[in-house]
């Protein structure tokens, strides 16, 4: 018994764990245990009995032979059960069958393999020793040899103008690399501005998507709700990026329960209201409507609007309302836009102002 | 023959010296070890599906209007990506199983490198050599994730285009700079018709590159280092015991590949994966309700539902600063870079500079496994809130009730499963102690002379033993003055750390100990009557913090 009277003390650490390394707030007790070295070897019934050693070599070499069995099964599936034109069905027994016997094939090798490994194979504990990563100390200081050589051999210490001429082409260099990238888009110079507008305008009408017919404000009962895009969408040159921006709910409310604000006493429609579907988060659209509480909701991240009071946020992460299309009917009852929305639409960006005239 | 081949190869290779240096290199084994093998193979499954894929994929957002197979969507106009995408899984034999097989290996790929990174985490495998691996083996966790969203964005179906929708929106909530790189990534304004191109050059050019590149520096560093193995009698710092590569481990490696390959192509073969024909190309107005990333996107995609409304304000009337995406930005990335940094900072509180080839067990490294947990419910809760809708709708919940959980989960929640894993930790360590200085109950009644019953406790044999006491231990770290008197302020954080750390240890029991713990009962031999006393059984030797 080591110590008795003090328990365990500290010390200083041996080098086991590499050379000239501190231990740090390491303890490391004067009498701890001593590794009792590798418990004696345990023997299998495969080393022991040699009849279960061959029922295990010849179940390996089974497995091996029904993984043969599988990869034939799978070229027989390619032609036993193929693709049927028309007929969706054809794929899924295709998948299926296909699939299971390339299963098939590939576990049977896996299980055979490891199963040999485990059961036939020596199994007597190997010990390697281990050494530190760092490198001998003859190996270290000849690779700082080498580096003085290098050094001295190019002048690359000594020559200090070469050596930061070089420096600073070599920072240089890269630089035009960047300007490239500038056309990766294309050369418009105010994304911003393309943000702030939509294709809506005075007296566009208001369609359906995706059909693009046009609806006559008789059509929309109260209750009702509508996914809207701009008549003249199919003629935009870029569709979806349209489509993006302008795609529109549009719902009818009882008109005393609208909360109107002053100055947009003009955007509703005896009670048809039509907000932008694109929500003010991160521009998901926003197309779940509540019949009874009027409210939507943002099918991503859970954000809630009150279409009552002007598509506020009670719930979630957005912040902004969503912004109010103007709209009015034409002469031959259609719904219309009076203008384009008065702020932008979509998710917040950082030129986005906080001014807009809504 | 084989002598001839053999001969003929290493007279132009000298690949004699390689298997001299490598064929019987030793690896230890345990069944954790097996977690990045299965991320390894997974990879390998991902590049040879990936470019049977390839053969058949058109990465462009060119319209054309879909004649193939599947009939609800003929005649559509979709995006040419979405078309071959359709056209491999309804016009190619095998096509649908190889891109089943390509999307559950890289859901797996993802699960089992961050199982992986779990293990190492738990038993301290990160410590030194090995911290320079960890960083790299995290940057393959971020290029993994990379590598899986870009490809989940390529069919251009509706559920990804609405990812990608998202993504646009994050870039943009970024200050100054984030309108610009929407427009430039967009090649315009969303969606444009370049997106899908570009991150299709990513997903099979730069990212594999990168991957590739790393893994085998990961692996090169396996080898250099050799594998950690767990305390167990017969194993040191200095050793390493297990099986040589060839054969064994080389049959159990090559078998295992085998094996993940099969499981992933039976899963394949029974479960659909992203059926994209029933999501239909991609349309900036249609949404279903309940979408949800692949998972491994979830906890980013959980982090913005969890943004109390609100959070986003207009600097002078000017510049919109988005909140409710910086926030979970941020909250990401210090988890991120969190777990990035971990080994430098636990070092620079042990001031362990030694290399540590044997791995932890959790337990007794009490306060890095109760840091590991709360990590694990920080990103738990970010992950749960990806599917706060579902969870709403089948747990009967209202959608707000909800989100306030996973708001108080987030926040107090790694707390809480600090403080518990912490307890449980000590308490498990207590019982290791107990076991070593008392045995475990054998379940022997013995009646003694004057009539007294006892249990008979029968001692651990050394194997057993040595396995409970082998492990470090560190004491709290005691500020000194410098020569100068003065104590740096670095050094009383240190300090703050250490104690935080270590004050509240177990310290594994010694031969004197146990010796002692005997010498103190008169029945010898059976080792009777042990109800250990509370300065016995709990806390080891008295270790004050001065």
């Amino acid at each position: 018994m080591a110590n008795p009277g003090s328990g365990s003390d500290i010390v200083p650490v041996d080098s086991s764990h590499g050379p000239q390394a501190s231990a740090g707030t390491a303890v490391i007790a004067a009498d701890a245990f001593e590794n009792p070295g590798l418990p004696p070897h345990q023997q299998r019934v495969t080393d022991l009995d040699p009849k279960v050693d061959r029922r295990n070599e010849r179940g390996v070499s089974l497995i091996f032979y029904l993984s043969i069995v599988f990869s034939i099964a799978a070229i027989a599936a390619y032609f036993a059960v193929p693709i049927v034109e028309d007929d969706p069905a054809s794929v899924r027994l295709n998948n299926l069958f296909l699939g299971l016997a390339i299963a098939g094939a590939l576990l049977s090798i896996g299980v055979g393999t490891v199963h040999w490994s485990k059961a036939l194979m020596a199994n007597h504990e190997s010990v390697e020793a281990r050494h530190p990563t760092r490198g001998s100390e003859a190996t270290r200081a000849r690779a700082v040899e080498v580096f003085d050589l290098a050094d001295k051999e190019s002048g690359f210490g000594r020559r200090a103008l070469l050596r930061n001429s070089l420096i600073g082409a070599l920072v240089a260099v890269p630089l035009p690399a960047i300007f490239l990238f500038r056309d990766l888009a294309p050369k418009s110079n105010d994304p911003a501005g393309m943000l702030a507008h939509t294709m809506w305008k005075e007296g566009t009408r208001l369609a359906r998507d995706p059909y693009g017919t046009p609806i006559k404000a008789s059509e929309v009962t109260l209750g009702s709700v509508f996914h809207v895009i701009p008549e003249d969408l199919e003629e935009a040159e870029h569709k979806l990026e349209e489509k993006a921006k302008a795609a529109v709910l549009l719902m009818r409310l009882k008109p005393e329960d609208l909360n109107v604000s002053a100055g947009r006493e003009t955007w509703n429609y005896d009670g048809i209201v039509a907000y932008s579907k694109i929500c003010t988060h991160v521009g998901c659209p926003v197309a779940l409507y509540e019949q009874q509480t009027h409210h939507l909701l943002c099918p991503c991240h859970q954000s809630q609007f009150d279409i009552k009071n002007e598509a506020a946020v009670i719930f979630g992460p957005a912040k902004r309302p969503l912004p109010q299309l103007p709209i009015t009917v034409d002469s031959e009852g259609y719904l219309v836009a009076q203008s384009d929305f008065h702020e932008p639409v979509g998710p917040s960006y950082w030129e986005r102002r906080g001014d807009y005239d809504v | 023959m084989t002598g001839a081949v053999s001969s003929y190869i290493d007279e132009r290779t000298s690949i004699s010296g390689f298997v001299k240096l490598m064929g019987r290199k030793v690896f230890p084994d345990h069944w954790s070890f097996m977690l990045g093998e299965v991320a390894l193979w997974c990879f390998v499954i991902i590049l040879v599906t990936g470019t049977f894929l390839t053969f058949f994929f058109q990465a462009s957002m060119a319209e054309v209007v879909y004649e193939g197979s599947y009939t609800p969507l003929k005649g559509l106009e979709m995006s040419a990506a979405m078309a071959s995408t359709l056209d491999i899984s309804f016009d190619v034999r095998g096509g649908l199983l190889v891109r089943q097989i390509h999307h559950w290996a890289a859901l797996l790929f993802i699960a089992s490198i961050m199982l992986h990174m779990a293990r190492v985490f738990f038993t301290g495998a990160f410590r030194k050599p090995r911290e320079l691996n960890w960083v790299i083996g995290f940057v393959m966790w971020i290029l993994a994730m990379g590598e899986g969203f870009t490809g989940y964005s390529l069919p251009d179906d509706l559920l990804s285009g609405n990812g990608l929708r998202i993504i646009d929106g994050l870039i943009k909530g970024i200050p100054v700079v984030g309108t610009w790189i929407s427009y430039l990534l967009f090649g315009g304004e969303f969606p444009g018709t370049q997106i899908i191109g570009r991150l299709y050059t990513l997903h099979i050019l730069l990212l594999p590159a990168l991957l590739v590149a790393l893994v085998g520096l990961h692996m090169v560093f396996l080898i250099v280092h050799k594998h950690t193995q767990f305390p167990g009698p017969g194993r040191t710092n200095d050793n390493v015991v297990g099986y040589p590569i060839l054969p064994v481990y080389g049959a159990k490696m090559g078998g295992t590949f085998f094996i993940v390959f099969g499981v992933i192509v039976a899963i394949a073969a029974l479960f659909a994966i992203n059926p994209i024909w029933n999501y239909g190309p991609y349309d900036p107005s249609p949404v279903s309700a309940g979408t949800q990333p692949d998972w491994y996107i979830g906890f980013a995609d959980g982090a913005l539902r969890l943004v109390p409304p609100g959070w986003e304000f207009v600097l002078f009337d000017t510049w919109t600063v988005s909140m409710n995406i910086l926030a979970p930005i941020i909250a990401i990335t210090i988890w991120i870079v969190a777990v990035m940094f971990y080994p430098f900072i636990e070092q620079w509180i042990t001031g362990d500079r030694r290399e540590h080839h044997l791995a932890d067990r959790p337990r007794n490294v009490p306060t890095r496994t109760a840091i590991g947990v709360a990590g694990i419910v920080y990103y738990g809760a970010m992950f749960v809130a990806a599917s706060s809708d579902l969870i709403a709708t089948h747990f009967k919940m209202s959608m707000e009730n909800v989100i306030h959980i996973l708001q108080f989960t987030l926040i107090a929640g790694p707390f809480i499963a600090y403080f518990i894993t912490k307890r449980i930790c000590l308490a498990l360590q207590k019982k290791d102690r107990e076991l070593v200085l008392h045995g475990y109950e054998s379940g022997r009644i013995v009646r003694l002379p004057g009539g007294e019953f006892i249990e008979v406790h029968q001692p651990l044999d050394e194997y057993e033993r040595w396995r409970l006491v082998d492990f470090n231990d560190y004491k709290p770290l005691m500020v000194r003055p410098n020569s100068r008197g003065q104590i740096n302020p670095l050094e009383r954080v240190r300090a703050g750390l250490s104690r935080w750390f270590f004050e509240d240890r177990i310290a594994p029991v010694t031969a004197g100990e146990l010796a002692r713990a005997h010498d103190g009962h008169d029945s010898g031999s059976t080792h009777a009557n042990e109800l250990a006393t509370a300065g016995q059984g709990v806390g080891g030797p008295p270790h004050t913090n001065p």
